[in-house]
């Protein structure tokens, strides 16, 4: 199978990016070094391609109505302009994807954003979901490109650059509708990084435009490869790593994206686990070492029962540690337990600590 | 362009090897440690070990990615680099004086199996 390109497929090429396969698109990795491009974003700015992923528009009297079916978190209440986060479920409380939720200013009108290697399973399951209420649906994914422009500096960059002052008014998970060449750009303030930042929907055409104006500002572009260390620093799961079919939002700690107080597909399922009937939960480990715990190594108890495994990992650029999410037996997810990780032959101490490494820095 | 010494042996894992009488310094080449990206930790085996041609003796880790180190000559460990423990960007700085293991060798005949500088820079197409 080839790989998708995104708009801004050339402009990396032409960056000399490293690219490579991910999520059925062919994206760039690096384009420098993941520790410059890292460092960018914690204490200036960069921006990131992320074309790839989906978009789908529901619209329709019965929108809010059906989002809420499908949606783990709650949408009554939230005015225009105010962007949830939560997710889809299964029946059984797998996870079909995480995703962002926005309301439209327009009555009725609501935009899906998805993990991009589940655009195909999305639309399937929320067209599936869809029968019986009042709504059309739109998979918008190809005709629209993104930007994440990610950092201290992002607000800075988005009014002196792009001449949007209606950034300063944002407060972080609300949106505003701007032009760009006559056309409808979404500024959004959210990201994937633990910092302050916007994500910038609009056309194809727009966001090569947009990309390239960046540059020529100076902008530090940023590959996948940071946009990973950058998340899994500020604690937010990666579908396919945090979260799967297999991987509730309870055993990845994400009950509070759950909301109780209404019907939604999977609900019984996640109170089921939430009451305490569930094997495994996701927990943050620091090991005393420069060893790097990557995903897929066992995780043991001090006596050498293996007891979870390693969802992602990394020696932390931010804080210099050596940390990794993983899945464990419930018993040991308590705070302070002593775990290990078995690097190839060494099995190297450590504890189980908060998710969050890194205390992140949105505008509230 | 990678840089290739002359004298040297050289395995297709791309480690290099240096020989002084019975004793091997053992390290990676310039082209492995290019290809890695920034090294951040070299995982390495610790005194009085074995080692054996062909096995893992420990690994190379960048930020994304991990790589094994394979041994080309059988042996003991006499010492590892301390050094590249604090300071792993070594092997980025100059991969042949960043030495990883040295090697009290137990099959000095095993180096014949291994390419000297020419075959090597042959087997890298550069």
């Amino acid at each position: 199978m080839s790989e998708l390109k995104t708009c801004l497929y050339d402009a990396h090429v032409a960056l000399g990016a490293k690219m490579s396969p991910f999520a059925g698109f062919i994206m760039p990795i690096q384009y420098s070094s993941i520790t410059i491009e890292h460092n960018a974003v914690r204490q200036h700015v960069g921006m990131f391609d992320v074309s790839h992923m989906g978009e789908i528009f529901v619209k329709g009297p019965q929108a809010e109505a059906f989002i809420n079916h499908i949606f783990t978190n709650d949408i009554r209440g939230y005015e225009p302009g105010k962007v949830l986060y939560g997710m889809m479920c299964y029946p059984d409380g797998g996870t079909v994807d995480d995703l962002l939720v926005y309301r439209e200013f327009l009555a009725d009108h609501f935009l899906l954003v998805v993990n991009a290697a589940n655009i195909d399973k999305d639309f399937a399951w929320i067209q599936e979901q869809a029968k019986g209420y009042d709504c059309r649906l739109d998979n918008a994914s190809p005709r629209i490109g993104q930007i994440a422009v990610q950092g201290p500096e992002a607000e800075k960059t988005i009014i002196e650059v792009l001449g949007y002052k209606e950034a300063a008014d944002l407060s972080f998970y609300t949106f505003c509708d701007v032009e760009y060449n006559g056309e409808r750009l979404i500024l959004s303030r959210t990201g994937y990084t633990g910092e302050d930042g916007f994500e910038l929907y609009t056309t194809c055409e727009n966001i090569v435009e947009i990309w390239d104006k960046l540059i020529r500002a100076g902008v530090q572009p940023c590959g996948l490869g940071c946009r990973d260390t950058l998340r899994f620093e500020a604690g937010l799961p990666l579908y396919g790593d945090e979260l799967s079919p297999e991987i509730s939002p309870v055993m990845a700690g994400l009950g509070m994206f759950c909301k109780y107080e209404k019907d939604f597909v999977g609900k019984e399922a996640l109170l089921e686990q939430k009451a305490g009937n569930v094997a495994r939960k996701l927990v943050g480990i620091e090991i005393e070492d420069k060893a790097i715990p990557r995903a897929g190594y066992p995780v043991e108890t001090e006596d050498g029962r293996e007891i979870g495994v390693v969802t992602t990992g990394y020696h932390s650029i931010s804080l210099d540690k050596s940390i990794c999410f993983a899945l464990v037996d419930k018993e040991f997810s308590a705070l302070d337990t002593p775990l290990c990780i078995r690097i190839r032959k060494k099995v190297f101490p450590g504890k189980v600590v908060k998710k969050r490494f890194y205390q992140t820095n949105y505008k509230k | 362009m990678s840089k290739i010494i002359e004298g040297l042996k050289y395995s297709e894992s791309h480690e290099w090897v240096k020989v002084e009488g019975n004793i091997a310094y053992i390290g990676v080449t310039d082209f492995a440690q290019k290809e890695m990206g920034d090294i951040t930790y070299v995982d390495m085996p610790e005194e009085g070990d074995d080692v054996l041609a062909g096995e893992e003796f420990g690994a190379l880790e960048s930020v994304k990615a991990s790589s094994e180190l394979i041994c080309p000559v059988s042996g003991t460990v006499i010492l590892a680099n301390g050094e590249l423990a604090d300071a792993p960007e070594k092997v980025n700085e100059d991969a042949y004086s960043a030495w990883i293991i040295k090697v009290e060798m137990s099959l000095p005949s095993e180096l014949d199996a291994l390419m000297d500088a020419d075959a090597y820079k042959a087997y890298i197409g550069e």
